[in-house]
């Protein structure tokens, strides 16, 4: 268990014990999880084991019910604005992206403005400095064509990779991936797929949060295997993915022939 | 077969004008207030407040429980009596009828609001927006489109509902056609004519309202 003096000075997130309830529903039993810089962790396990309320938490869309949370090594407060010493939550969500199954672009903006209004709103940047920065990220994900679309007009695919620029708009250190291809058409998965594997390739630091087990081998330097609430199994995408040790984690891959 | 002669109506023409000005302003000034009303209403019942929910409620399903016409009278002859205060017709008929549309708005402005899918919120707080910027930047555009119809629909009922203000004398469209036929004794001249514009008022707004209602539609 990592305590806060001891942790690392490229730790970007960094959980001890941490819990969650719903009610009298306990979600997630005591989890401790550290995330260096470059790390890209894999989540898997089966349904109703607390990976998405995990990943929730870590942007504090979910608040915590206990345990300690370090963000860069400082303390995150359950409030908006921190202190010099503890982060808030603005702060935090600043700098912990988030991508969503179902990806949750902005309706009423074109696709340029979703990308742009992060930085836009929340990092005060002028319109020329964040379209900028906007077009660059969209030509990336293979998508600058489409800058003056609106999210109807587009593809699942296409849909999902601009929710990825959006959220790499404010330059964030760490990114969240929940399931983020499990709403998409199966032809759909790899223009999707081939984005993330970029971002791996460039450094960036992510939890993915996904059913494609061989594309969690692939790009995960490191993998977790949840069941009901905890960390269950922990260790290499090989050691986990093809070496399971528990004969749950065997049950459960072996529903997925990864 | 009735011989209709609107030359002793027209002759008083000057009145329906001063009488659909009347009704304009007590329209828009209505729905103006009822607009400020109606979303400190709405808002408060999404507060964290229960006191405020409670209040903004009970305020709601007064008005909107009861009719038009009696809180008219009760504004203007009751409620004189119970504060001892004098309240002139024109504050009277005002002030409810700002009252009444903003109870309705404050649904509207609510259920816009709450049609908003919650990933929209979700996805605006996990970039880093508080939640008034997450009110004023996606929720709110996308809340304004869910509720205009439904607002333009109030709203044309609320210039209609002005015509009660004749109970009290006030001196609208109906008021003054009620003069009108008083003068000329020619109600079926003058009670028509008093359709006919409103008629007219309204006609090109519902018309405006189905147009922006179709365009909206061909965007989702
Ligand atoms: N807001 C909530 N209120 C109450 N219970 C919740 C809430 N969110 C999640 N849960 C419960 O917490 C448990 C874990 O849910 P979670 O969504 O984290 O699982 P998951 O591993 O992501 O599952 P899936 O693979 O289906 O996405 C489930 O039993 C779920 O019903
Ligand atoms: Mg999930």
């Amino acid at each position: 268990m990592t305590k806060p003096e001891a942790i690392a000075e490229n730790s970007v997130i960094s959980i001890s014990g941490l819990t969650k309830t719903f009610g009298a529903l306990t979600v997630l039993h005591g989890i401790d999880l550290t995330l260096t810089r470059g790390d890209v962790l894999g989540v898997i396990g089966p349904s109703g084991s607390g990976k998405s309320t995990l990943i929730r938490c870590l942007n504090m869309m979910e608040a915590p019910s206990g345990g300690t949370f370090h963000f860069r090594g400082k303390e995150v407060l359950p409030r908006f604005k921190g202190d010099g010493k503890k982060i808030g939550m603005g702060d935090l969500r600043r700098h912990v992206g988030m991508v969503f199954q179902h990806f949750n672009l902005f309706p009423h903006l074109s696709v340029l403005d979703n990308v742009t209004k992060g930085p836009r709103v929340v990092l005060d940047k002028s319109r020329a400095e964040a379209e900028a920065h906007a077009m660059d990220l969209l030509s990336q994900v293979g998508l600058a064509e489409k800058a003056n679309f609106f999210p109807s007009q587009l593809s699942g695919g296409q849909k999902q990779r601009v929710a990825i620029a959006r959220a790499l708009a404010m330059d964030p250190d760490v990114l969240l991936l929940d399931e983020i291809t499990s709403a998409l058409d199966p032809e759909l998965v790899g223009e999707v797929l081939t984005v993330v594997r970029r971002l791996a390739n460039a450094g960036m630091t992510m939890i993915l949060v996904t059913h494609e087990m061989g594309f969690a081998a692939d790009v995960a330097n490191r993998v977790i295997f949840m069941e009901a609430g905890r960390i269950a199994e922990e260790g290499s995408p090989e050691e986990i993915l093809r070496n399971p040790k528990s004969e749950r984690l065997k049950a459960f891959l072996s529903r997925f022939h990864g | 077969m009735y011989h209709w002669d609107f030359y002793a109506v027209l002759q008083s023409f000057d009145l329906f004008l001063w009488g659909m000005w009347a009704t304009f302003l007590y329209t828009v000034g209505s729905i103006a207030f009822g607009i400020v009303i109606g979303l400190a209403s709405c808002f408060a019942r999404l507060s964290n407040y229960r006191l405020l929910r409670l209040v903004a409620r009970v305020y709601q399903e007064l008005f909107r429980c009861t009719p038009l016409l009696v809180q008219i009278l009760w504004a203007y002859y009751a409620l004189p009596m119970l504060l001892g205060i004098n309240i002139s017709n024109t504050t009277a008929g005002l002030m409810t009828l700002s009252l009444y549309v903003g109870s309705f708005y404050a649904e509207i402005f609510r259920g816009g609001i709450l049609a908003v899918d919650r990933g929209q919120t979700e996805a605006a707080l996990a970039v880093g927006m508080s939640g008034r910027q997450t009110m004023r930047h996606i929720i709110m555009p996308q809340a304004i489109k869910n509720m205009l119809p439904a607002f333009i629909n109030q709203s044309v009922i609320q210039l209609k509902n002005t015509s009660l203000l004749y109970a009290i004398s006030v001196a609208e469209l109906t008021y003054m056609t009620s003069e009108v036929n008083a003068q000329t004794y020619r109600p079926l001249e003058s009670y028509t004519l008093a359709g006919i514009l409103y008629f007219a008022m309204l006609f090109p707004l519902t018309q405006i309202a189905d147009h922006y209602e179709r365009r909206m539609r061909r965007h989702d």
